[in-house]
């Protein structure tokens, strides 16, 4: 009952989602749909489940009088202040509403400049890269250095070849890779999926009965 | 006056990720722990209102007490009891005893992916991306794709030795897999350069009003 019960449920919920495509009747399309949005909604509810934890990380760490408790508060804080202007501002929606302002505000200005910082990190990483002396790393170096100034105005300006070496890079080499990378990947992801499906990976289940 | 205060908060924030620059620091910290409450309190009320309110408190509590709605059908309101009784069994985990029962919901939603995904990835991944390599002989380009894509795929073929004929083919296919990578290391890179180029002119523009 504890691993075989939810192992035939991801059996039967698995086929069925695997074969539905080929059947277009009314009853089995109505089933698909219906299911599809019972695993959005199990998709909320294990957000949800995340934000729990998150909660119960922060609160233990305050109850604990841990060393950097005072950022849990604002972890805490700020979860609360979102959750109040989403649930009790009527319009939390709309744009402009103090919901938005804090997404546009807050949120958007702090992942944008996290993500931003990797500029400096992957200068380093090139930096590394010059200094490799391998046939691999050298084209790898020279197709982004062809690369990054084929997209800008100054690579036109210093050859007006670069941006054209660019789009052969980009069109053929590249594309041929990324072909080959997409196919296996797809291959693999097909594979696992049957795995699940067939409940021969079963990591999803945990450990324990 | 508002729009001055929010961009003053976006601004102050921008800094303090960026301090981070010089080394791990409180602001970056009072930053990074601000973004994880205030983006997890966002996608939380976001997945409620998106999923959770129209899949199952509406159909279930507004048609139980007879108001008007919905989409799944007035004699069907129970159905919408299914999903919201799986979410809610995810939650025995935080029970040791019946934590177990959890796995009911995850097998259904582990498996229903799982069978969702296998046809448009055969197609989308593998079918479609075969088919559009398949090109004729009749140019250097084509040519070029053909060999590439052999190659890399020999190159992640692993049941057999590199060598002789397959270690030509696998080394050929590191050479366009490095172009590649090579490629797309370009792109982040102008990716997140780009990002930078924004949140500087967002200091100097929108918050200083310097340029």
């Amino acid at each position: 009952m504890r691993r075989q019960f939810p192992l035939a449920l991801c059996f039967i919920a698995g086929l069925f989602m695997a074969v539905q495509y080929f059947i277009p009747h009314p009853t089995v399309q109505d089933m698909y749909e219906r299911l599809l949005i019972w695993l959005q909604t199990l998709l909320a509810f294990a957000f949800l489940l995340g934000t729990v934890s998150l909660v119960r990380l922060h609160y233990h760490k305050i109850r604990h009088r841990a060393d950097d408790r005072g950022y849990s508060w604002v972890t805490l804080l700020a979860l609360c202040l979102m959750i109040g202007l989403g649930f009790f501002h009527s319009a939390h929606h709309a744009q402009g509403s103090p919901f938005d302002k804090m997404f546009q505000n807050v949120q958007v200005p702090i992942e944008a400049t996290m993500f931003s910082l990797l500029a400096f990190y992957v200068a380093s990483a090139a930096f590394r890269a010059f200094r490799a002396r391998t046939l691999e790393s050298t084209l790898l170096l020279v197709a982004a250095c062809i690369v990054m100034l084929g997209r800008v105005p100054i690579g036109d300006m210093i050859h007006s070849s670069i941006p054209a070496a660019t789009r052969w890079i980009l069109e053929v080499p590249n594309l041929a890779a990324k072909r080959g990378i997409m196919i296996g990947v797809g291959l693999g992801m097909m594979a696992t999926s049957l795995k699940i499906i067939l409940g021969i990976e079963r990591a999803w289940m945990g450990g324990g009965d | 006056m508002g729009t001055i205060i929010w961009t003053t908060i976006g601004a102050i924030l921008t800094l303090s990720v960026y301090s981070f620059l010089y080394k791990d620091n409180p602001f970056y910290k009072f930053a990074e722990h601000l973004v994880v409450g205030i983006s997890a309190g966002y996608y939380l009320v976001i997945y409620y209102f998106n999923f959770i309110q129209p899949n199952v408190v509406a159909p279930v509590f507004q048609l139980r007490f007879g108001d008007e709605v919905i989409e799944l059908g007035s004699s069907m309101w129970w159905l919408a009891l299914i999903p919201g009784l799986l979410g809610l069994l995810l939650y025995t985990r935080f029970f040791p005893k019946i934590g177990w029962i959890g796995r009911w919901s995850l097998g259904i939603y582990v498996g229903g992916y799982a069978g969702l995904g296998l046809s448009p990835i055969m197609q989308a991944r593998v079918l479609n991306q075969i088919g559009a390599n398949a090109l004729p002989l009749t140019s250097i380009t084509n040519v070029f794709l053909i060999v590439g894509l052999i190659g890399t795929l020999t190159y992640f073929f692993f049941s057999m030795k590199h060598k002789g004929v397959l270690g030509a083919l696998a080394r050929v296919g590191i050479v366009f897999l490095m172009v590649g990578f090579g490629a797309s290391f370009g792109y982040t890179v102008m990716s997140r350069v780009s990002l930078l180029i924004g949140r500087v002119g967002f200091l100097l523009q929108d918050w200083l009003h310097l340029i």
